[in-house]
């Protein structure tokens, strides 16, 4: 077993707007990219050019339909990682201790000195957001990029995780989800952003922004293709005359 | 808790700026380089170049994972003589000089006898300005890249219509556009700015319509999903059309001032020049000035077009272009209930776009202030905006309607007045660029000498035609002939199978450049494959030579008999050119360089460093000094140092003494400017200029000043073109030359003057074939070079066949099942998977992820290779015969390659460990053979 903080500072995590989110895969790749080449145990990739590829990664976007009742089937794209979450189960779950969110800024992260990679984090977390790295034998998960946030070696505006440095619709967000007038904090309240799973109790920090909602119908507009006229010559008189009174 | 990580590591020690080439968008990106364990420095991250105007720092998939590509396993390493069959994939490696020396023996008697019998042709190329250059210099006729696959549709549907085009050549104005029309199926073009946009409008709380038979990507964003049915998106636009003009929500000041539907036509039935603009005694067409009621020239001085003028004159009456467009979509042809069932889009629904863009045009738009001035010398305090904004992708432009479909739209634009207008469509410098100001096509090809002007162009008339006085093709691809009279990008789909069958005529050398012939980039791989393999009576090939050049062991290199290795991305000098493919944006001109940010330290060279070298071998024109000896040294040199007009080059910026832009002289620093300035260069379009800049005097000054052209030349948008009317008096038989008899019919329906929409499916066997079949690259793959990539081939490995439930349910198929596709013209074996959010007609899959087996550095049994497919081999160039005659299976005006009409039946079938059609493995030529070195990844230190 190993112990949570009674509390954390800072609650530093993602905001990621699924209304924005086209699925593209910048976030998947630019976080392997960087936490190939920075914290802990490089990011394998087995089999890199045979029959099952396989490799390590932080973050994965998931692709779902989702059928209405009324209208058209959507497709939504999901990303994951892990979500830092108040109550994590991994954390508690681990026999090492290398597994610990952090009291300073709530992150969670995997010591990887200490991991012996039996993998019972990786059962206990719901959301499926860490994986063993068959080549380390420890467990990689999402950092928050905690090595880019504190980095003075990099220019202060890139002081912000991989993901949301790269992605591209701007549909991913980082700040301090526990101090309400954050620019994070605020995005949540203005668009209702939730948990995900909060049922299970583990309280994430990490938050999705709904998407809108989709293809409704709209019978006001009627009256704005209201006919003007049924001939071309009418169409043309009514032109002269408009022009005329301009 | 006793964790201390080291929270500053180093990822390289040294950032080096230069522009991603892993698609067509060309962002700007950070590469992160340190001391590597062999020596030289090595590449440890790649990350967007936040100060670059193309990407502001974001960078996609691709983007990212160009460190894989650039560590590829399949990487050549040498120039190689083919010692196999074609085919075989077995070469050996011979040194450059004996390489040059080798394609100048194949090169330099086809010059001094035919230069024809060269078929130079440069698929994805970026370097289209320089490629051109040595095609023209060495004579041949037979040069261009790849646009006739993928994008001539669309560039010269705009072009003809407002010059300028969709993808490189303008954007959406995503800062005040409210509503936003997607059309057409495909993930991207250009990448980032679009998913940027996208997040900006949304953000702003615009709102996104997709028109797309597949609701993915940018689609599943869109707020609103129009399932159209493949290839009738141009039926939709032109209802649209119908309503709009109906309830008089047009801009008619707009249509009066800036395009030519105010332009009278010559109403004498028996002229040779019937419903072309009537002209004046200076030759310019006339308009009705309101002010006076009687003709002016259109762009007289203080003149105000009346949009509804009339002439009678020598007995005849003369009506604006304006009455053609009202006679033609007021007719119920265009009415909702009339195409509701053919589009699949429900006339309600089709009602509530209409009303969607009334509302946003004219509702609720702001008139945004500025002071300018038109060409006609008259000032504006600033521009009404119609924040209406369209885009639109490849599932427009791969249809046989493509052209006329990509002009319905532009005649939306411009009827609803947004097209220059804040928040509407904005074209990026040096857009806009009228027919007019655009070169003719040549092909007339004398032995020993340049070609007589550039290969590419826009007729504007069949008096520009690439046709002999049989009225046969002058080119090997059949360009610019009375089958495809405006491929103002070539046809790249035909060479080969032309140059095999001989016909117009056989050639002796075919030269290629980043094209994978053999495998994706063609319509048919099996006959391309076929026309490569293909030997004549003597027991030669049929195509007695090819070279060709790439970095990696694609399919095409195979099938080729000497390879010039190509750098990667990272290894190499390149100029994105404002000559050629620019990274401009609608507020900037910009151009951008690579260079090498690491050393090759394989035997590999820039392509376009060994045209360089080529070209001085076989002493062409520019080439050469007068002495002979080579003018560049290579390719950067030549980028550096060459002049296209006296103070204009390939590069912009620091030209001169370093402080000249635009124009100015060679500056042999020039380089090393770009280099310290983050790779690019930028200068932006003065404030009063930002819009309307076809008809601002500010905008036209301003683009002369920085060399984009060298005269103002203001322009009114064709919604009736006069190029097009011109065919059609060729085909009524009023005007020289005439096409053939049998092609007259067709070629005046085809060539309508205003845009027109017919039905591709049946000539493309929909009674047997009921569904639609349609491919289209993931955003993570999207145009993307290197075809195979380590950590992509983890997102997309394989492809599966979506198909809608009704098709599922139909034939008992479920997820996992395999299923036999059928078309016209073959038959392929595949995975399948239920897809809801799709039109119910239409099957599709992800492109280019099957791969031919053991190419591109993959394992035999990489699933690629066994699961992955290609709905190429579905596809033909030609249609299926009908009336014993064959067509081309193109756009019959441009040539667009029409791979999007494609029609299939889908039947269930035993499952399968591989998919059919299986092909042998190929030989793997000499490569690179490793992946990532493992002491590039991290310093030591970094470990916590």
């Amino acid at each position: 077993m190993t112990m949570l903080p009674a509390g954390t500072e800072r609650s530093l995590g993602l905001v990621i707007d699924l209304d924005i989110c086209v699925g593209c895969h910048a976030c998947v790749i630019a976080c392997k990219g960087w936490n190939d080449a920075a914290y802990g145990a490089p990011l394998s990739d087995r089999d890199p050019y045979g029959a099952e590829p396989e490799g390590t990664f932080l973050n994965r976007v998931h692709s779902y339909e989702v059928v209405p009742e009324e209208g058209a089937a959507q497709t939504v794209h999901f990303p994951k990682s892990c979500l830092h979450c108040e109550d994590a189960p991994c954390v508690t779950v681990c026999p090492t201790g290398a597994s610990l969110k952090r009291a300073e800024d709530g992150i969670v992260l995997v010591n990887e000195a200490a991991c012996i990679g039996c993998g019972l984090c990786a059962w206990a977390c719901p959301y499926g957001a860490r994986e063993r790295d068959p080549s380390a034998g420890v467990m990689k998960k999402c950092t928050l990029c905690v090595d880019r946030i504190y980095n003075d070696a990099l220019p202060e505006r890139d002081r912000e995780p991989a993901c949301v440095r790269t992605c591209p619709s701007n549909a991913r967000h980082f700040g301090d989800l526990a101090d309400p007038e954050s620019a994070a904090s605020r995005m949540v309240a203005a668009r209702e952003g939730f948990d995900l799973m909060p049922d299970l109790g583990t309280r994430p920090v990490n938050k999705y922004l709904p998407p809108r909602p989709k293809d409704e119908r709209v019978d006001v507009l009627a009256p704005l293709l209201e006919p003007v006229a049924e001939e071309p010559s009418g169409l043309l008189g009514w032109l002269d005359r408009q022009l005329g009174k301009l | 808790m006793g964790h201390h990580p080291n929270l500053t590591p180093r990822v390289g020690d040294e950032v080096r700026k230069t522009t991603c080439y892993m698609c067509a968008c060309r962002c700007g990106i950070d590469v992160h380089v340190r001391d590597g364990p062999g020596g030289g420095k090595v590449v440890t991250y790649i990350e967007g170049n936040r100060d670059h105007p193309v990407n502001r720092g974001v960078l996609c998939a691709k983007g990212s994972a160009g460190l894989m590509q650039h560590h590829s396993p399949a990487r050549l390493r040498a120039p190689l003589r083919r010692v196999g069959e074609r085919g075989e994939g077995r070469f050996e490696e011979i040194t450059w000089e004996e390489a040059l020396d080798l394609a100048a023996s194949w090169l330099a008697p086809v010059r001094e006898s035919d230069p024809k019998k060269l078929a130079f042709f440069t698929g994805r190329d970026q370097s289209q300005s320089f490629t051109s250059w040595w095609a023209q210099a060495f004579g041949t006729p037979n040069y261009a890249a790849h646009g006739g696959f993928c994008s001539v549709n669309m560039a010269a549907g705009g072009i003809y219509t407002l010059g300028g085009a969709f993808w490189e050549f303008g954007q959406p104005d995503w800062d005040r556009a409210k509503l936003f029309l997607l059309f057409g199926v495909a993930e991207d073009h250009d990448s980032n700015p679009i998913k940027m946009g996208i997040g900006r409008l949304k953000g702003r709380g615009g709102k996104i319509v997709g028109i797309n038979p597949v609701r993915t990507g940018y689609n599943a964003v869109a707020d609103d999903w129009y399932g159209i049915t493949p290839g009738t998106d141009g039926l939709l636009v032109l209802s649209l059309i119908h309503l709009l003009l109906k309830a008089g929500r047009i801009d008619a000041d707009y249509l009066a001032r800036w395009t030519n539907a105010p332009v009278l036509l010559d109403g004498d039935p028996e002229s040779p020049d019937h419903l072309l603009p009537l002209t004046g005694e200076d030759g310019e067409p006339l308009v009705i000035d309101r002010r006076t009621g009687r003709p002016a020239p259109w762009n007289g001085e203080g003149v105000r077009p009346l949009l509804t003028g009339t002439l009678d004159r020598g007995g005849h009456r003369h009506e604006s272009a304006f009455h053609r467009i009202a006679g033609r979509y007021l007719a119920d042809d265009y009415a909702p209930e009339a195409v509701e069932g053919r589009t699949g889009i429900p006339a309600a629904r089709i009602r509530q776009l209409a009303g969607e863009i009334a509302r946003a045009a004219f509702e609720d738009a702001e008139f945004v202030p500025g002071a300018w001035t038109d060409f006609r010398g008259e000032r504006h305090e600033g521009w009404q905006a119609r924040p209406v904004a369209m885009h639109a992708m490849r599932g427009v432009s791969a249809h046989a309607n493509g052209f006329q479909t990509a002009r319905a739209i532009h005649l939306l634009q411009a009827l609803i007045g947004s097209v220059e207008a804040p928040g509407g469509f904005r074209f990026k410098p040096p857009y806009p660029k009228p027919v007019d100001a655009h070169p003719r096509p040549h092909a007339n090809a004398v032995p020993g000498q340049p070609l007589d002007g550039p290969h590419l162009g826009y007729p504007r008339g069949p008096e520009d035609l690439l046709v002999g006085e049989d009225g046969g093709p002058k080119r090997i691809d059949k360009a610019y002939s009375w089958d495809a009279p405006l491929a103002a990008h070539g046809l790249m789909h035909m060479v080969l199978g032309n140059a095999a069958k001989g016909d117009p005529y056989g050639v002796d050398v075919v030269m290629m450049y980043m094209a994978n012939m053999a495998w994706n980039s063609s319509m048919s791989p099996g006959r391309a494959m076929e026309a490569l393999t293909a030997r004549g009576e003597d027991g030669g090939y049929r195509i007695p030579k090819v070279i060709y050049s790439d970095a990696y062991a694609s399919e095409m290199v195979a099938y080729a008999d000497l390879i010039l290795p190509d750098t990667t991305y990272l290894e190499r000098h390149d100029c994105i050119s404002l000559l050629d493919r620019p990274i401009c944006e609608a507020d900037a001109a910009a151009d951008a360089i690579r260079w090498p940010v690491v050393e090759p330290g394989r035997e590999v060279r820039g392509f376009q460093t060994a045209l360089v070298q080529l070209g001085a071998k076989l002493g062409l024109p520019g080439f050469v000094e007068q002495d002979g000896t080579p003018a560049y040294a290579d390719y950067a040199d030549y980028i550096q140092n060459h002049e296209r007009r006296p103070g204009v080059g390939p590069l912009a910026g620091w030209r001169g003494d370093g402080k000249s832009h635009g124009r100015g002289g060679p500056n042999p620093e020039q380089i090393e400017r770009y280099k310290e300035a983050g790779g690019f260069w930028t200068s932006h379009v003065p404030e009063g200029a930002r819009y309307m800049k076809p008809f601002n005097a500010g905008y036209q000054d301003w683009a002369v000043g920085i060399g984009l052209f060298d005269v103002p030349q203001p322009y009114l948008f064709e919604l009736w073109s006069a190029p097009l009317r011109r065919f059609q008096l060729a085909a009524e038989g009023k005007r020289d030359p005439r096409p053939p008899e049998d092609r007259r019919a067709a070629l005046h329906r085809q060539m309508d003057p205003l845009p027109v929409w017919w039905d591709c499916a049946e000539a493309n066997g929909a009674e047997e074939y009921p569904l639609h079949a349609l491919t289209q690259r993931p955003m993570a793959m999207y145009h993307s070079w290197g075809s195979q990539n380590a950590w992509l081939r983890q997102i997309h490995g394989t492809n599966p066949l979506f198909i809608p439930p009704a098709v599922a349910e139909a034939e008992g198929l479920r997820d996992g099942d395999w299923a036999r596709v059928t078309s016209p013209h073959g038959e392929i074996t595949v995975p399948v998977q239920v897809q809801r959010a799709l039109n119910p007609r239409t099957v599709w899959t992800w492109n280019a992820i099957g791969k031919r087996k053991r190419a591109w550095g993959l394992d035999a049994d990489a699933p690629e290779a066994t699961k992955g497919f290609l709905m190429n081999h579905l596809i033909h160039e030609l249609l299926p015969p009908k009336g014993g005659q064959r067509f081309a299976n193109s756009d019959p005006v441009t040539g667009q390659a029409a791979w999007f009409d494609l029609r299939v039946r889908v039947e269930k079938a035993e499952a399968r460990a591989q998919a059919r059609p299986v092909l042998d493995p190929l030989g793997v030529p000499p490569v690179t053979g490793d992946g990532r070195p493992d002491g590039a990844r991290r310093e030591p230190e970094a470990e916590g």
